[in-house]
């Protein structure tokens, strides 16, 4: 148990390290882009001296690696700098963007997770027949169709058509601004108000967005889980746990599928930060006001604080979400040593 | 009789049409140790898997009987050979590397097999997993019971296999090739165990393995495979007294410290066997 917190401990101790590459690998993308901030502040038509005065009040006349540490200094002090775009602070917006896409990220992983295995382990257990193929066409489609595409079928559809969803964004226009902000989780500060008009509004707004996002999951997470459970029940062991007289539930879940799990904790992990970095096309289709929406924004408007501090709380997801893959090997997998 | 196989067939499908692994077996057991012997796919363990229905989800299975204690085994369902699987018929095979659960403790599998037939409480199964790791004489029961199968040595694991088949106190041991991934002096450690726990039990036992000499030594009767056939079934004494071209060629193939040779004779087939 010992060397096993050991090897956590070391993997953590990585995580600092990755960070400031990225932080420095960002920031260096941020100043070399052929991108001039000022003009982006001033606009085009400002007087020279303007320019030159707001050149100066950024830094940008100081040699780059001066730049790359007042910006470390900053950052150590919980400072983002400010986002040209909302003049807010950076800090401010991802406290407002960030929950949006969380929201919408934890929704789909658990979709995806609670059908999503379920559905490979039976695919797997029936391997080859009709309800087989079934599930490997199903998955194949929600792997290959363009989410952009699947997000559009559906406003057309339960939107535009049939008027069973409401339209895109996260809230109706007369809630918005009446939910005391908590969590910053709509579904969760609604219910927090006691209000359940908003929050079956929030409910509503999510179920499209969430739910092509889980399809899109699911898709990945079921058929992971159906080639580990293939190769799992391959395993000499599954003839001992048969040839022990044991039902064939008890074979597939405690045997099989418990030689699997550890690894699917990976896949989950490293499903769920993918939705947290990916979601970008899916907040564009729906106009549903996340990070990915945020970083996409700033990156057109050359609002480089505000796509270095998002690209910062993306980064600090994925590699919380690696550790946490991590500990799960560690801690759960007895032949880790 | 335990027993009692009659012109047993299993084959497989292929893309040149079906193919016979085991093609016409008949064979009958009671309490005794029968081996069977054979080369790689001989047949001899689908031959032995039959009788507990547990083959590759692709064979089929056919024959004129295939019964376990009066139980026709071919109309049985998967209940009705739960009931059997473990709690009459216990199968033990290579290598435990592969065979034991890799993430389950030998004393959890133990205890598993035993609560799957017995009714008693998760104490008493640990206790009854204990009891069983000493039979099988391991020094350390509680270190053992607490240790995962990779943390166990070859002989140790198969052990565990062999504490964990006899949890349910069952009445036929199949033993495929049990020595067969472990080190030649652990390998009369295991079959002097298995030799004593079968006879102290009163347990039937095939014994499946390519050893002619060990397989004699060790059974009452021996039948030797080929090609998915039984070709010769004798007494484990009359070994030398074998009529069988295969089987002759077989014993001529080994070395023997009293008549040293030059050179070891080669087994030259003949077609005619597998016809």
């Amino acid at each position: 148990m010992r060397h096993r917190l050991k090897a956590l401990a070391a993997a953590a101790a990585s995580v600092p390290i990755t960070l400031f590459g990225l932080v420095l690998v960002t920031f260096l993308i941020g100043r070399v882009m052929p991108i001039d901030p000022v003009i982006a502040i001033v606009g085009d038509h400002a007087p020279p001296d303007v320019m030159a005065r707001v050149r100066l009040e950024l830094g940008l006349d100081r040699p780059l690696l001066v730049q790359f540490g007042i910006y470390l200094n900053h950052l150590l002090h919980g400072d983002l700098g400010r986002s040209v775009m909302t003049s807010h602070s950076v800090v401010h917006d991802i406290k407002q963007f960030f929950p949006a896409t969380l929201e919408l990220a934890i929704v789909a992983i658990f979709v995806a997770t609670v059908i999503g295995i379920p559905l490979g382990v039976l695919a797997a257990t029936r391997q080859g027949s009709r309800i087989d193929t079934v599930v490997r066409v199903f998955c194949l489609a929600g792997q290959s169709v363009p989410i952009f595409l699947l997000g559009l079928l559906c406003l057309v559809i339960f939107y535009v058509k049939l008027g069973w969803a409401p339209g895109t964004g996260r809230e109706d226009v007369i809630f918005a601004g009446t939910i005391p902000p908590v969590t910053g989780l709509l579904t969760i500060d609604t219910l927090l108000a006691g209000d359940w008009d908003a929050f079956h509004d929030a409910l509503a707004h999510l179920a499209q967005p969430a739910g092509v996002l889980a399809y899109f999951s699911m898709a990945y997470i079921t058929r992971m889980t159906r080639a580990f459970m293939l190769d799992a029940l391959a395993g000499e062991y599954v003839i001992t746990a048969r040839a022990k007289g044991l039902s064939a539930a008890r074979v597939v879940w405690r045997h099989a599928f418990g030689n699997i799990s550890v690894r699917l904790v990976t896949v989950l992990a490293l499903t769920f930060a993918g939705l947290l970095e990916g979601a970008v096309v899916t907040e564009t289709v729906f106009s549903w006001p996340g990070i990915g929406q945020y970083l996409t924004v700033s990156l057109l408007n050359a609002d480089m604080n505000a796509v270095l501090g998002a690209t910062l709380v993306i980064g600090i997801s994925y590699l919380l979400l690696n550790l946490l893959a991590d500990a799960a090997y560690t801690l759960m997998d007895p032949r880790v040593r | 009789m335990l027993v009692d196989i009659a012109n047993l067939r299993v084959t497989f499908p292929t893309p040149r049409g079906p193919s016979a692994a085991v093609r016409g077996v008949s064979i009958s057991l009671g309490a005794e140790k029968l081996g069977i012997v054979g080369e790689s796919g001989s047949g001899k363990s689908l031959t032995a898997r039959s009788i507990l229905k547990l083959l590759p989800g692709n064979a089929t299975l056919a024959a004129d009987r295939l019964s376990f204690d009066g139980i026709d085994i071919l109309a049985a369902n998967e209940r009705a050979m739960r009931a059997i699987r473990g709690k009459r018929a216990g199968l033990i095979m290579q290598d435990p590397k592969y065979s034991l659960n890799p993430v389950m403790t030998a004393g959890g599998q133990i205890a598993e097999a035993w609560r799957a037939h017995h009714k008693g409480s998760a104490r008493q199964a640990r206790d009854a997993a204990m009891d069983l790791l000493a039979q099988v004489q391991i020094r350390d029961p509680a270190r053992v019971a607490q240790a995962y199968p990779h943390e166990l040595s070859g002989g140790m694991g198969q052990r565990v296999m062999i504490a964990m088949m006899l949890a349910p106190d069952p009445e036929l041991l199949i033993a495929d090739e049990p020595t067969s991934a472990l080190d030649a002096t652990v390998q009369a450690e295991i079959l002097r165990l298995m030799e004593d726990l079968v006879a102290r039990r009163g347990m039937a036992l095939i014994l499946i393995s390519h050893d002619l000499p060990l397989v004699s030594h060790f059974c009452d009767r021996v039948a030797v495979m080929y090609a998915g056939r039984i070709v010769e079934e004798l007494r484990a004494g009359d070994l030398t007294r074998a009529t069988h071209p295969y089987t002759r060629g077989l014993l001529d193939c080994l070395p023997a410290l009293s008549h040293p040779q030059p050179r070891l004779k080669v087994l030259v087939r003949d077609a005619a066997w597998s016809a």
